[in-house]
């Protein structure tokens, strides 16, 4: 099994193809003559969409199959290891020992009932490559490496006790402590958001390099490969299509499936229906305060994740609501449908007062909002036909049935750009894409004025989002729609809102247009999220200046002050930890809630994209030493 | 119609594993069923009928089970048996299953005081020992067939309210019940509409279960006495009053036990075949 050291290539894989039986039998190849080497200390990437079989050679890698697939290739070598000759036995010794693999979800691959720091080194007990104590001091360094907080502690506390962020990190120290002759990232900051996503990234590159780990990097997200990737193989239905160096694939793609994967990486604002201008907004939100528990005395919510939340959504336009997770803007949504009724403030639809609840709205009123969910997988009835889960608004708002039904059915397919033989198949038996086709077509059966888009292209590939994204301003377009979008992710909002909102902790900071908002950000967080958003071009994460940690979003939610203040980098050290922040009027149209001035503003950011290569800004640490109380 | 045929091809191949032992059980339990209705037609002599001198009879050409301790023929008493175990609990598990999954999911779609009186009110039924209660409601309204049937109904539809309650729990908050809410949807139409038909299989499942400790209930009632009445007999009693018999290694006493032995089997095959066929089918789809 062993065979000749080879200082040069740490991986080499020839002709790989990986074989599945499908539910008939038959067999056919999930991944299909695919060859590449990775140098040592070389970082290599696979990209492509799901189901273009990047995780399935990442996992050959570790001589892993899925239940029913076969591997088979010419050469599938890492470091000194055949590894399609490896037994059982060897295997198991060599997983975890010269391949470690760091999965998406960190939360899962941890043991909640376990403390970090004996998992971290479990790698080394299994393998029996140090002691206990050894063990423990690399995982420390490892954590000072990564940039941990509290690298001495945080091995004590339990997984739960971490971020997210903080977890994907303690992951690679798990997987970095055996030191692998390859390390496998499949997607590991895919669930994490923007500004989350820099800190980790920072981190792996950082001790990437340091260590000259040879690795695989893993992601359907171009932008994030071109940042750490020193070369990016482009796949395509368990084919190799284009591999070049980072800088030269991103500047001249060779291969017409690169170019669209790049084109679709940065989507372009699809253009804007002009809106009738109507005395009155469609949707008029005033002082809206809600969250979840138990209503208190004081007449609030017992945990409280809206503040004082106004909107206001003009007929016929679309409207963003952006922010990092946890920051409430699916709870807006909820609100809005009736799912959850506020504590306070008043929703109008047309100038007409909404109930809190759905059960006490008319009929009508129901019709007009309808709400579309971010995971197709969950949000269509499994047990229901297309045209069953289609029809049923039809039935309930519209009174339709026999013919007439059938007739609306296939015309919300046609819309929704489905074949109409779709209506007969059930929701386990469409992809992904169809599925949130379908899932809008529901939508739209009910007729409704304003569509709640809750990250309804977060749950998919990039290019099937864009066509998501296609869709939806089509829609707008034919049928006169406004839209609630709610997203993460700033690219989707800028490709399709004409409005954007950014709330923090359950409050507005920013409001404003498109363009004047998001091509010229005035408030500091918004700032920060724009400058989060990877850019496509490799060296940007030397660029961005360090920003502070998130610690937990209810950070400031206790005081009255401003939320944001532990992380702001402008913050004014008495008066943003008192006093709530006062709603300000900018020249340009849009408002914010901070206590410093426009100019003020614009100024320190000028001062910080001129320094932006330099060490952090003395005012950031000023923050950090003061956010504690 | 041509798209639709292809998908339930798959759907048949799909289910080829698991198809041979759930054949199995649909056989054991088709035979069973037919038994039981073409009972007088199929059986040789009598229901309550004394056909021999001989008590505890061997096997023979005349009574291919031999005879019981009265002289009965044991093969016409076990295809008539068939009717009262087979009948009673299918009807006492459809009670105790339609009532317990139709109140769980209420229970959870509804929630607030109505699942709380719904869930506490089953504790209470389920803190109660099964078959003392059986006795306590044998032994104050007699033994009839309506009675066992509601009682082995109350004591079985707790443990059905349980699981359909957690199974549409899990359910309620998946986000196609959340968008009927939106709508406006009312409550019996989530009910029957968006939980009930997701939640078929394991509800099937414990259906199968139940109705194989429903048949041990009443067999065990009736091997104290206090089940069906004679001169009829169903298989639990014909196993109490054919006790005497064992000593001699009868076929009256041992036939009846193997009839409640295969039938039993027979639901669980079938079952498992079913559930396991469409849980890999569901595991396909992701």
């Amino acid at each position: 099994m062993n065979l000749p050291m080879d200082t040069e290539t740490a991986v080499e894989v020839a002709d790989l193809s990986v074989m599945a039986a499908d539910s008939a039998g038959a067999r056919r190849p999930i991944v299909d003559g695919v060859s590449f080497t990775i140098a040592r200390g070389e970082v290599a990437a696979l990209i492509g969409e799901s189901g273009s079989g990047k995780t399935t050679i990442a996992l050959s890698l570790m001589g892993f199959a899925r239940t029913g697939c076969r591997i088979a290739a010419t050469r599938l070598r890492v470091g000194r290891t055949d590894v399609l000759a490896l037994k059982r036995r060897e295997l198991a010794a060599f997983r975890g020992r010269n391949v470690c693999y760091i999965a998406q979800s960190a939360a899962a691959a941890f043991n909640p009932a376990r403390r970090i720091l004996p998992q971290v080194i479990e790698g080394t007990a299994i393998h029996r490559l140090m002691s206990r104590a050894a063990a423990e001091a690399k995982a420390i360094a490892l954590f000072h490496a990564l940039a941990l907080p509290d690298p001495e502690g945080i091995g004590a506390r339990f997984p739960h006790q971490v971020s997210g962020g903080q977890l994907q990190r303690l992951l690679a120290a798990m997987a970095l402590i055996t030191e692998p002759e390859l390390l496998i990232l499949d997607e590991p900051t895919t669930a994490l958001d923007v500004t989350t996503q820099i800190e980790v990234l920072r981190a792996f590159k950082r001790v990437v390099r340091e260590r000259g780990v040879t690795a695989l990097y893993v992601s359907h997200d171009l932008a994030v490969v071109a940042q750490i990737a020193d070369r990016i193989a482009v796949l395509r239905d368990g084919r190799m299509q284009e591999a070049a160096q980072t800088s030269h694939l991103i500047a001249a793609p060779e291969h017409p499936y690169t170019a669209s994967l790049l084109a679709a990486a940065a989507p372009t604002p699809r253009a804007a229906p002009a809106a009738a201008e109507a005395p009155v907004p469609l949707l008029d939100i005033r002082g809206l305060v809600a969250g979840y528990g138990a209503v208190r005395s004081s007449g609030l919510p017992t945990v409280p994740v809206l503040h004082n939340v106004d909107l206001s959504i003009r007929q016929g336009s679309a409207f963003g609501v952006v922010g990092e997770s946890g920051c409430g803007k699916s709870t807006l949504a909820r609100v809005i449908a009736g799912l959850l009724p506020p504590a306070r403030g008043s929703i109008r639809l047309e100038g007409e007062s909404l109930a809190g609840r759905a059960a006490a709205r008319t009929r009508e009123q129901l019709r007009r909002i309808q709400i579309v969910f971010q995971m197709p997988d969950v949000a269509l009835n499994p047990a229901r036909t297309v045209a069953r889960i289609i029809g049923r608004p039809l039935v309930f708002y519209h009174g339709l049935s026999g013919a007439a039904l059938r007739r609306r059915t296939a015309e919300l397919l046609e819309l929704v750009h489905l074949p109409t033989s779709l209506a007969a198949r059930y929701p386990g038996e469409l992809s992904g894409g169809q599925k949130q086709r379908v899932n809008l077509a529901r939508a739209l059966a009910a007729e409704p004025s304003l569509v709640l888009c809750d990250e309804v292209t977060s749950a998919l590939d990039t290019v099937i989002g864009a066509q998501i994204l296609d869709l939806l301003a089509e829609l707008r377009e034919r049928l006169g729609l406004s839209y609630l979008f709610i997203s993460h992710d700033l690219a989707t909002v800028r490709a399709l809102c004409d409005e954007v909102m950014v709330l923090y902790a359950g409050r507005r900071v920013e409001s404003g247009r498109r363009d004047t908002l998001l091509r010229r950000p005035v408030h500091p967080y918004t700032e920060l999220l724009l400058s989060s958003v990877p850019e496509l071009r490799p060296g940007w994460l030397e660029m961005v200046p360090p920003v502070p940690a998130a610690r937990g979003i209810a950070a400031g939610m206790g005081g009255r002050g401003c939320p944001f203040f532990p992380r702001c980098p402008h913050g004014i050290p008495d008066l943003c930890a008192r006093e709530p922040p006062p709603l300000r009027m900018l020249a340009k149209g849009a408002e914010i809630a901070c206590h410093r001035s426009e100019e003020d503003l614009l100024a320190l950011q000028s001062q910080k994209s001129a320094t932006a290569a330099m060490p952090p800004p003395a005012s950031v640490s000023t923050c950090r030493e003061l956010q504690c109380p | 119609m041509s798209e639709a045929a292809p998908a339930l091809h798959r759907r048949l191949r799909r289910r080829g594993r698991n198809a041979g032992a759930g054949l199995v059980g649909a056989a054991i339990v088709g035979l069973w069923m037919f038994a039981a209705l073409a009972a007088p037609l199929l059986a040789p002599h009598g229901e309550a009928a004394i056909v021999s001198n001989t008590v505890f009879g061997p096997m023979s050409g005349r009574f291919p089970l031999g005879t019981d301790y009265l002289g009965r023929d044991v093969l016409s008493l076990i295809l008539y048996g068939a009717r009262y175990t087979i009948g009673l609990a299918l009807a006492a598990t459809a009670l105790a299953a339609g009532s317990g999954v139709v109140l769980g999911s209420l229970a959870a779609a509804s929630g607030g005081t109505l699942d709380a009186v719904l869930s506490r009110a089953m504790d209470t039924l389920i803190s109660l020992p099964g078959l003392m209660f059986a006795l306590v409601m044998v032994a104050a309204l007699g033994s009839s067939v309506p009675v066992l049937i509601a009682t082995a109904a109350v004591i079985y539809t707790p443990g059905a309210f349980r699981i359909a309650r957690s199974l549409a729990v899990d359910i309620n908050a998946m986000d196609f019940v959340v968008v009927a809410r939106a709508r406006g949807e009312k409550t019996h139409t989530i009910m029957f509409e968006e939980i009930l038909p997701n939640m078929v299989l394991p509800v099937l499942t414990d259906f199968g279960l139940r109705f194989v400790f429903i048949v041990l209930l009443l067999s065990s009632l009736s091997f104290l006495g206090l089940g069906i009445q004679p001169p009829a007999a169903d298989w639990g009693s014909l196993v109490r009053e054919n006790i005497q018999g064992l000593g001699y290694g009868a076929p009256a006493v041992i036939m009846p036990a193997v009839a409640i032995a295969t039938l039993t089997i027979g639901v669980n095959l079938l079952i498992d075949g079913f559930a396991g066929g469409r849980r890999r089918e569901f595991a396909d789809g992701h």
